[in-house]
């Protein structure tokens, strides 16, 4: 990854941005990965961003769900 | 007056066709999630609509697809089926199974499932109908071990089908079996983890006459054909003459684009003319056989009329090698799809956004250059558009 931006950094910050918009909008996937390259520029890219959902699910902080689309939630 | 429960199910078992209504009575014997179902399901009957609630947040620990959320929306009148989630295997290529691991999965499904099983749904997975929330890391698990993954769901890679190609059929162009397999193992992140901006459908078919209907299902179908000549055994065509076939009404006539002649004794077939279509082989395929240079047509974006109505898929490429490692296929792959996640909206199919932004567009995004094939009908307008040609007009002072 350029510079210092970790996953795990790009994972925090997808999880705020599902946290604060519980209940008022729904991310998909994709939304969270364009999100945080508005966010970092060319520091990150759209692997990156993959990666950092990847993780975001392993840790079990955010869940998949369906509703027509894919979206990204908190985890109950 | 019947005293049966489920009296308007019961007429569903009436006609001499295999009913739905007959298997799940037959499995309610031994479970109470098949025994409910057939309440809700006759309520649903009664009442003129679902009892089902579709969606929500179902799957297993780091996957987003294979498991399709059912809950009932009357739980109490029917525990059994309050969750009644769907699972869907990843089929082995071709369907091909031995009878070994058709009972691994039916074991697996008797012990935590209803026992109910859609062979194959209409993706092609292996689809396990009626799992409790509860149950589904441990079916998983147990897929998992015994080597069985789950197929796609929601807006990822759906599992990849193909027809039984060159394992059974003759007439296969490439091993759909093995770029099937190449695909599934290539795209897992694809598959498991929702990230497009709707689902995606891969289906090989051997040759133009297409078992797998890709060519209305898939958003990206790769159809066997060939580029040099149809090859003929003179003598077995005689003998389909002698045998009584009609061959100037069975098949020259029926030819597309009449491209045949028979004169009695030999048969000529125009090659340049002929779009492969396959009746001619299909009415005498002892005699008739596809070239020998053989690859695929790939041909992009059909879907069913889910969000708009149905699109038949349209030539991308009008032929291609089809060898492993499959780079050039990947490549075109890769592209369409960065396209379609930069352009694309929610729930928006990859055959609807072409058709929203243009096809000449696309091409040119996708760095494909327009072909004669690329057209509505054979013989008909082009509907997409050459630029030189407006450079043309202009310098000319026309138009």
């Amino acid at each position: 990854m350029a510079d210092e931006i970790t996953v795990e950094q790009l994972a925090d910050d997808m999880y705020d941005l599902v946290k604060k918009a519980e209940g008022k909008k729904k991310y998909k996937p994709n939304d969270l990965i364009k999100e945080v390259i508005t966010k970092y520029g060319d520091k990150v890219d759209k692997k990156d961003g993959k990666e950092a959902i990847k993780l975001l699910m392993d840790s079990e902080r955010c869940v998949y769900s369906y509703a027509g689309g894919s979206f990204v939630e908190l985890a109950k | 007056m019947s005293d049966s429960k489920t009296p308007l199910l019961d007429e569903l078992e009436k006609g001499p066709w295999p009913s739905f209504v007959k298997e799940i009575k037959k499995a309610a014997r031994t479970s109470r999630k098949a025994k409910d179902l057939l309440g809700q399901l006759e309520l649903s009957y009664k009442d003129k609509k679902t009892h089902w609630k579709h969606g929500g947040i179902v799957g297993v620990r780091g996957y987003g697809g294979g498991i399709i959320g059912r809950f009932s929306d009357v739980p109490e009148e029917f525990p059994g089926a309050a969750h009644f989630h769907t699972v869907r295997v990843n089929q082995p290529s071709g369907w091909f199974y031995t009878t070994d691991a058709l009972r691994q999965l039916c074991d697996i499904w008797d012990k935590y499932g209803s026992g109910l099983t859609n062979m194959h749904g209409s993706t092609g997975d292996t689809v396990f109908l009626g799992a409790g929330s509860d149950e589904l890391e441990d079916i998983f698990t147990e897929l998992s071990k015994a080597e069985w993954d789950l197929g796609g769901s929601g807006s990822d890679v759906r599992t990849p089908s193909c027809c039984v190609g060159p394992a059974r059929c003759e007439f296969a162009c490439y091993d759909t079996l093995a770029l099937t397999y190449d695909l599934t193992m290539a795209y897992q992140d694809e598959l498991h983890r929702p990230l497009f901006p709707y689902k995606w459908k891969f289906k090989m078919a051997g040759c133009p006459n297409d078992c797998v209907a890709s060519i209305a299902r898939a958003d990206f179908s790769i159809i066997g054909t060939w580029r040099d000549e149809i090859r003929i055994d003179q003598a077995a065509v005689a003998e389909y003459a002698e045998k009584g076939l009609d061959i100037q009404s069975d098949a020259i006539r029926r030819c597309p684009t009449r491209c045949m002649k028979w004169d009695g004794n030999t048969l000529k077939i125009n090659d340049h003319q002929c779009t492969r279509c396959m009746h001619c082989i299909n009415v005498m395929p002892k005699a008739l056989r596809p070239g020998t240079d053989t690859g695929a047509v790939i041909l992009i974006g059909a879907k069913a009329p889910i969000v708009q109505g149905a699109i038949l898929s349209s030539v991308l490429v009008p032929f291609m090698k089809i060898e492993p490692p499959y780079e050039e296929l990947k490549d075109l792959i890769e592209k369409i799809w960065e396209f379609w996640d930069e352009h694309g909206v929610a729930r928006e199919r990859i055959g609807e956004l072409i058709q929203r932004v243009g096809l000449g567009n696309f091409l040119e995004a996708i760095d494909i250059e327009p072909s004669p094939q690329m057209i509505t009908q054979p013989r008909d307008n082009p509907y997409i558009f050459y630029e030189e040609y407006y450079a043309e007009e202009k310098e000319g002072g026309e138009a």
